[in-house]
């Protein structure tokens, strides 16, 4: 039985599935990593020098594309993951609080993943909802005119 | 059988529509009532959101900020008839801010079931499609030309004359590809169009396709907007299904194929260079220009780049012609801009109307002020690489030529509100931070102008700078916007030069708050 996606353990002969679905795309490499993520959660090292052979290009080449975008983990995020808008349209509906109560009640810095694996903080730079701002992303479910009392709610949530 | 609209725009799910459209399915089945709720995208006022219309023989009658829980007392009102509620707001179209408006490119958004083929043809969906293929496709292009369709990415370059080029070079593999990484905050039009209106998307780029010659189309878009990339590319298996798109769209002989590409984090991707790199499967790294993309674009080949807004319009100019379209607006700026008022405002959404409002009336008369209902002291027109407008230029006219005297620009149409709890050096530190964060590194004086630019704001706020400090920061945004390769490390000298000339006194007293924090 299939893993649920982005949980599945690394799996070398699953990952050449994938990058090999992508080889009639023109410029499969974003595709592929996309891909890659939702299979096994992030881009993990080894799927580097694999991607870099089926499309022909180096290996620091193919490590360049990884690192340069925002989006790619090098390891798998926590359970639950919220990406909270930093942005100036929700700073301007009080965003700097909602980013601070975020940090402080979840005891995590942008990008921290809390030592029990349950929760990943992640900061995202406009979501486009930024006339009902602060807004976050809980588990790719929009959330919006958070508060300091919306984001204890939201922490007390994902600790369950 | 009763019709209710419920959006499914995100910013209404947000606000709970989900639980609202559940809520109402449940109500009517346990009162016995024969109801069909059509999920359409939103019609832009986020602030009535989730705003449920029921459509009655006088049109569509309008309930504000719903909520689940306020779903048996519509009922109890008998909404389905359209009778008063408490959070009623009478027929729809009549309220002030949609009769304001003028709605072309935002014509069938929140009125329509975005994946319905049937609703996008009866509200005049194809008619333009089949114009540009009766015209021909270099009258098309003339007709772009002469419509003065500008840019909405921000550049402003006539939509038109970038056809004309890609047009007139030849090649065998031409593309079209739609700018939809709309990151810039304080912007969502592209988002409303691809979760409420994706076959206008759809229909403009094949006019495009067919107007320059190219068989291929590629829409670029966020990973911010998994809501929207699902209903897109829904709306591209729906359109293929039916033969809008592929080896002979409709019965022309024409071919054209349409693929949604979605992007992972870089805002730098919005510059058109970057992005077609970050196609063709590289680092998003910004391409010194010349060669022109319509020369030499993606994979080499002449390439039209557009806005998703610039695309979404096409339709709507070769159904209606390029005069009805350029009848509207001013100066060189004609036809209608979807303004979308966001931060903090009291009425914020999509606006859609002709060039030449001024800006004090946008932010003032249609946006109603702060949310805070503290005095307005900064408007951040045009995302985070705009100018701040303080209130004393609120005259200005909302048009290309008119902002760009102000010092400032109009970008892709964003607006965005803050109210006099703002600290203008620090939303210049912030500035130089995300410039920081999203350079790409290419050219010198973003990658080291953003961090340097960073540390002397930050010696202001410490209240450490002299009058060199000063001297230094002026000349640094001289430098970064004079001789950066893109708009990303040429524009940050907006919201950073802008803060410091209208509002000095930010820079000034900001010693005693660095020290009490």
């Amino acid at each position: 039985m299939a893993a649920i996606p982005g949980t599945t353990k690394w799996d070398a002969a699953r990952a050449g599935e994938i990058i090999d679905a992508h080889l009639g795309l023109e410029g499969p490499a974003l595709p592929i990593l996309h891909a890659l993520q939702d299979e096994f959660g992030c881009v993990p090292e080894a799927a580097v020098p694999l991607v870099a052979e089926r499309l022909n290009v180096s290996r620091a080449e193919m490590h360049g594309v990884v690192t340069f975008y925002h989006d790619f983990r090098r390891a798998p995020a926590g359970r639950h993951v919220i990406k909270v808008c930093r942005a100036e349209a929700c700073q301007a509906r009080g965003g700097r609080d909602v980013e601070a109560a975020f940090r402080r009640l979840l005891g995590l810095d942008w990008h921290g993943t809390s030592a029990d694996g349950r929760v990943t903080l992640e900061p995202v730079f406009c979501l486009g909802l930024c006339a009902t701002g602060p807004a976050a992303l809980v588990d790719g479910e929009p959330v919006a005119r958070l508060d300091t009392d919306a984001v204890r709610e939201i922490v007390e949530e994902v600790a369950r | 059988m009763s019709r209710i609209f419920v959006p499914k725009d995100v910013a209404a799910i947000a606000a709970g529509a989900n639980r609202v459209a559940d809520a109402i399915a449940r109500e009517a089945a346990k009162r016995g009532h024969s109801i069909e709720i059509v999920r359409t995208g939103s019609r832009g006022a986020f602030f009535l959101e989730p705003l449920v219309e029921v459509e009655t023989a006088a049109g569509r009658v309008g309930y504000r900020e719903i909520r689940a829980a306020d779903v048996a007392s519509l009922f109890d009102a008998d909404f389905l008839a359209g009778a008063t509620h408490p959070s009623s707001i009478g027929k729809t179209d009549e309220h002030p801010w949609f009769a304001g408006q003028t709605r072309l490119t935002f014509a069938r958004c929140g009125l329509v079931d975005p994946l319905s083929l049937a609703d996008y043809t009866s509200h005049g969906g194809w008619k333009g499609l089949a114009r540009a293929i009766s015209l021909g496709a270099p009258a098309t292009v003339d007709e772009m030309i002469a419509s003065g369709l500008r840019g909405r990415g921000g550049a402003g370059f006539p939509t038109g004359v970038k056809w004309k080029t890609v047009a007139a070079t030849p090649a065998a593999q031409k593309y079209v590809i739609c700018n939809a990484d709309e990151g810039d905050s304080g912007t969502f039009a592209d988002r409303m169009i691809m979760e409420g209106d994706p076959f206008a998307l759809i229909e403009g780029m094949i006019i495009a396709g067919f107007a320059v010659g190219a068989t291929k189309g590629y829409v670029y878009s966020r990973s911010e907007y998994p809501h929207a990339n699902a209903t897109f590319a829904r709306a591209i298996e729906i359109a293929k299904a039916a033969g809008h798109l592929g080896a002979n769209v409709e019965g022309s002989g024409f071919a054209f194929d349409l693929e949604l590409r979605v992007g992972a984090g870089a805002y730098v991707c919005g510059e058109e260079t970057a992005l077609m790199e970050s196609l063709e499967g590289k680092r998003g790294i910004v391409r010194a220009k010349p060669p022109l993309p319509a020369i030499a674009g993606l994979f080499g080949k002449p390439t039209v780049v557009n806005n998703l807004l610039s695309l979404a319009t096409v339709p709507f100019i070769l159904a209606e012609s390029a005069k009805t379209y350029a009848d509207f607006g001013m100066g060189r700026s004609l036809g209608t801009m979807p303004i979308q008022i966001a931060g903090n405002v009291k009425y914020g959404g999509l606006y859609e109307t002709a060039f030449g409002i001024t800006l004090g009336d946008i932010v003032e008369t249609i946006g109603g002020g702060t949310a805070t209902g503290r005095p307005v002291r900064a408007v951040q027109c045009g995302g985070p690489l705009g100018a701040y407008f303080p209130p004393s230029l609120f005259d200005t006219p909302y048009d290309y030529e008119a902002f760009h005297a102000a010092g400032g620009l109009i970008g892709h149409g964003g607006i965005t509100v803050f109210d006099d709890s703002v600290d203008m050096a620090e939303q210049a530190r912030f500035a130089f931070e995300f410039g920081q964060a999203e350079s790409c590194g290419k050219c010198t004086p973003c990658r080291i102008g953003t961090v340097r630019g960073r540390e002397l704001v930050e010696t202001i706020l410490a209240g450490k700078a002299d009058e060199k400090t000063f001297e230094t920061l002026t000349d640094l945004c001289e430098t970064m916007k004079f001789g950066s390769l893109c708009a990303l490390g040429g524009f940050i000298p907006y919201p950073v030069m802008s803060s410091l000339t209208h509002f000095p006194d930010d820079f000034r007293r900001a010693a005693p708050r660095a020290a009490a924090e």
